[in-house]
């Protein structure tokens, strides 16, 4: 039969998105100091600002380690949501000067998204920020948004590594600071830079028995004055060493033992040799960034709309080379790994199929399979963490690579023999935190969106039997599962 | 054709299949690929292969079963398929379809509601019904296409990646040899199963293959508790539970594009999550609580009427053109050994795919694209 058109695909995204709910002139994302100080210049500027932050986020986030390296060590009080909030209010008096600024101010509200057109997609109404706390999701729409995400905490793996009580510092400190709710006693921490020396500082002051440090360099790498405090306070920096391995019980860690032999009794590992700005939503906007080995990984570098500031545009330059300083542990940490260590906690991915590029373990390994390994990978191409995210499952678990993302492009430059930087930065997906389906879920969507929605393109010809075409029931086929496109 | 070559550019899964294929009959085989093998729509679809509207249908079910151990690497491939109707004109539409497949000899079942919620756990008592396919399946897209490669490199194939092709040397009415920026690949024969560049490539011998491109999208959640099925879809979505547990699932309105002959410029996946992750937890309402761990875009190509275009040209003569029309990933045990028999034998041994050739567009208007609304947003 005759078909005619009508000019317009029905089933395209022409026209069907939601408008952002609200607008604002300025969003800063993030509620530290940086962004706090971004907010209320703004406010006192004119803008209409809001304010978001994920913090205080759900116990069963914080289980998996999101958005920082808690390592199991929350009390119960991290499950009280009101305890939560009045604990970051109290630990942040300039949220209250936001406010009387005129800030809007949404905690517990995490930014999963930022969407622009550009390259690849001209549907969206405007730019927006996702937004969602513990009830639903929202869009946004901004005229400038101020990213203020902060730093994560750079995690390593040895052997015993993926039991309660190996942490990173960033989470200890808010731990410690913020909520009154670490869970150990007898904390080991790995590192002698200034993250290291603080943190060890810190957690002596709290009345946490810090039983030395471990430094994998010749000597303490941190400035002469935190080195000496902490020789003050009587912690002992064992230099040169690393640690071999970590062993516990069913409450997590209760001793490590050193590359020396010894063992020393502890219910935390500190892993405090470094951390990533957080740069997650830039990246899953395809914004660009840069590697600054000074200033602790990929940095945004110049997306328009987007301003960095704090820890998330970059650690402060203080002279120190945090790859060249993360790659020595990676090393010598490697150098210790069995190959049953894990790299992946979420998918338990072990180092050697890792670097034998190996399917999980509930798929068949047949000899051709087996044969194959980084080394056969590495002939066709160069490295490429989402290519051996693919093939082994490391980075695609519910943690979203925030344990094993740096470790996996670590370890494949020393396994490929380049440089960290040659190595392509595994990719950052929204929604940049886990959100439950029902959540994430746009319930009142536009009645255009439902209106559009086919399971695929909707083009009639497309799935008519082949048997059936230039019969009857050609027709009937299109009647009965579509309605545009042709009149 | 034994020890002749051929070259194959696009190393997407038509294009990896085609060369596995034709490595099994002896033929020394190149694949070239601008990038990583699989990287565009070909790894990032939802690995459904119950393609019952293709000629290519029969073998494509006849070989899925088979494809771990031809391979020898492993795909993930399940059989079977539930669709779960959540409205009653969904309902409608898939009783409509059921009644095709008994009348076409394909085993299906229909469910009702409770059955429905047996066979697949994560659903509720919300739905109308289900149909359940005895046939048909899934497979593990990323891990398919590289068991391809891997494939064709156990037979003697080559790999190129990184290697954008730049144009073709033609003499005799064949194309010689296809260039990259760095290279000529001196050639028998050519494929050219580059996705949503094939136009422009084509365009360089002078062949108009009209294909537009356009983005679609899929969500991932964290693992649930495995199902007995894992492919089950329907409330117009589609998608599959992977042997891990996690669920993934696209669908829903697409972003029609221009594509120039780098490739796309990129996949950006967009707020269309949300209305995704609404569906998928209408559809499985016993997983809405589970988290959302990732989104994705593919960029896919379409013929104007949404076929596959599988042809060996008259001119030049030993060239063979290959878009699956953004139906490619389950098809391609079955689309491969088609190109394998037009490139070796000029025909295909197994099916008639007459209904695929680039000359049923030879009289297409030149704003085919305008008239179907499928533009880009200017």
């Amino acid at each position: 039969m005759e078909l005619n058109f009508t000019g317009t695909d029905i089933c395209a995204i022409n026209g069907t998105r939601s408008a952002p709910e609200t607008h604002y002139d300025i969003v800063v994302v993030g509620a530290g100091p940086s962004g706090i100080a971004a907010a209320i210049d703004a406010a006192k500027a004119g803008a209409k600002v809001l304010l978001v932050d994920e913090n205080p986020v759900s116990g069963a986030l914080m289980g998996n380690d999101i958005p920082l390296y808690f390592g199991g060590r929350m009390t119960a009080a991290t499950q009280n949501t009101e305890r939560m909030l009045e604990a970051i209010f109290m630990s942040m008096p300039a949220l209250e000067t936001a406010m009387d600024a005129g800030v809007e101010l949404l905690l517990g509200t995490t930014a999963w998204g930022v969407y622009r057109n550009g390259p690849g997609v001209a549907s969206l109404p405007q730019q927006v920020v996702g937004l969602a706390d513990s009830e639903r999701s929202w869009l946004v729409g901004f005229d400038k948004i101020v990213l203020a995400t902060g730093a994560r905490d750079l995690a390593m793996s040895f052997p015993g590594w993926n039991q309660p009580g190996v942490m990173g510092a960033a989470a200890l400190q808010m731990l410690l600071t913020r909520y009154e709710a670490f869970a150990g006693q007898r904390i080991l921490v790995l590192g002698s830079h200034d993250l290291a020396l603080e943190t060890a500082l810190l957690a002596q002051a709290r009345g946490i028995d810090v039983v030395g440090l471990i430094e994998v360099r010749d000597a303490p790498q941190g400035h002469s004055e935190l080195v000496a405090k902490v020789a003050a306070a009587g912690i002992a920096i064992h230099c040169g060493h690393t640690i071999a391995s970590a062993t516990g019980g069913i409450n997590g860690i209760e001793s490590a033992t050193l590359s020396t032999g010894d063992v020393i009794a502890c219910d935390t590992i500190c892993v405090a040799i470094g951390l990533i700005p957080s740069i997650e939503l830039v990246d899953a906007m395809h914004g660009p960034r840069a590697l600054n080995a000074m200033r602790g990984g990929y940095i945004p570098a110049g997306e328009p709309s987007v301003t960095a500031v704090g820890d998330c545009a970059g650690l402060a330059d203080c002279g120190f080379d945090h790859i060249a300083y993360r790659m020595d542990w990676m090393r010598a940490l490697s150098d210790i790994s069995a190959d049953d260590t894990i790299i992946c906690q979420c998918e338990e991915v072990t180092r050697a199929d890792l670097i034998g590029v190996q399917p999980p373990n509930y798929l068949s390994r047949p000899a051709p399979m087996c044969a194959r390994s980084l080394d056969t990978l590495l002939k066709d191409g160069p490295a490429n963490p989402d290519q051996i995210k693919r093939l082994t499952r490391a980075g695609m678990g519910v943690c979203q690579g925030r344990r094993c993302r740096d470790q996996v492009a670590m370890l494949l430059a020393i396994e490929a023999d380049k440089p960290f930087g040659s190595i392509p930065l595994a990719s950052h997906r929204a929604p940049v935190r886990p959100l439950p389906l029902k959540i994430l879920a746009e319930w009142d969507e536009p009645t255009e969106m439902e209106a559009a929605w086919d399971v695929w393109f909707g083009i009639p010809t497309q799935w008519v039997p082949v048997e059936d075409l230039n019969t009857p029931y050609q027709d009937e086929h299109r009647q009965m599962l579509y309605t545009g496109m042709y009149t | 054709m034994s020890g002749s070559e051929v070259v194959i550019v696009g190393g997407g899964v038509t294009g990896l299949s085609a060369g596995w294929w034709l490595a099994r009959s002896g033929v020394k085989v190149t694949v070239l690929d601008k990038f990583i093998v699989g990287w565009e729509a070909s790894g990032r679809n939802g690995g459904g292969a119950s393609h019952y509207a293709s000629p290519l249908f029969d073998e494509e079910q006849r070989l899925w079963p088979q494809m771990d151990e031809l391979l020898g690497y492993p795909t993930e491939h399940q059989k079977g398929r539930i669709l779960i109707a959540m409205t009653e004109r969904q309902w409608e539409q898939y009783r409509f379809i059921a009644e095709r497949h008994t009348r076409l000899n394909h085993p299906v079942e229909l469910l009702d509601v409770k059955q429905v919620q047996e066979a697949v756990p994560l659903a509720g008592d919300n739905s109308f019904g289900g149909v359940h396919y005895k046939f048909g399946g899934h497979a593990n897209p990323q891990r398919s296409v590289q068991a391809y490669a891997w494939a064709l490199q156990d037979l003697g194939g080559k790999i190129v990646q990184h290697s954008p092709v730049t144009g073709f040397e033609t003499a005799g009415g064949k194309v010689t040899a296809v260039k990259t920026a760095n290279a000529t690949y001196g050639c028998d024969a050519v494929v050219v199963a580059a996705g949503p560049q094939i136009p422009q490539l084509m365009a360089q011998l002078g062949v108009n293959v009209p294909l537009a491109a356009a983005r679609a999208e899929m969500i991932i959640t964290e693992p649930a508790p495995m199902m007995p099925l894992g492919g089950v879809d329907g409330h117009k979505i589609y998608g599959r539970q992977t042997l891990r547990g996690n669920l993934a699932y696209g669908g829903g309105p697409h972003e029609w594009l221009d594509v120039d002959a780098t490739g796309p410029a990129a996949r950006p996946s967009t707020p269309l999550a949300r209305n995704l992750a609404k569906r998928l937890a209408e559809l499985l309402p016993k997983a809405a609580h589970l988290n959302v761990i990732r989104s994705w875009a593919g960029i896919i190509e379409n013929s104007p009427d949404g076929r596959p275009i599988i042809d060996r040209l008259t001119s030049p003569d030993n060239v063979v053109v290959a878009s699956m029309s953004s139906v490619g990933f389950g098809l391609s045990p079955a689309s491969g050994h088609a190109i394998r028999d037009l490139v070796i034998d000029g025909k295909c041994s197994f099916a008639d795919i007459d209904i695929l050739k680039l000359s049923r567009f030879d009289n297409l208007e030149s704003d085919w694209r305008e008239k179907r609304g499928w533009m880009p947003i200017s």
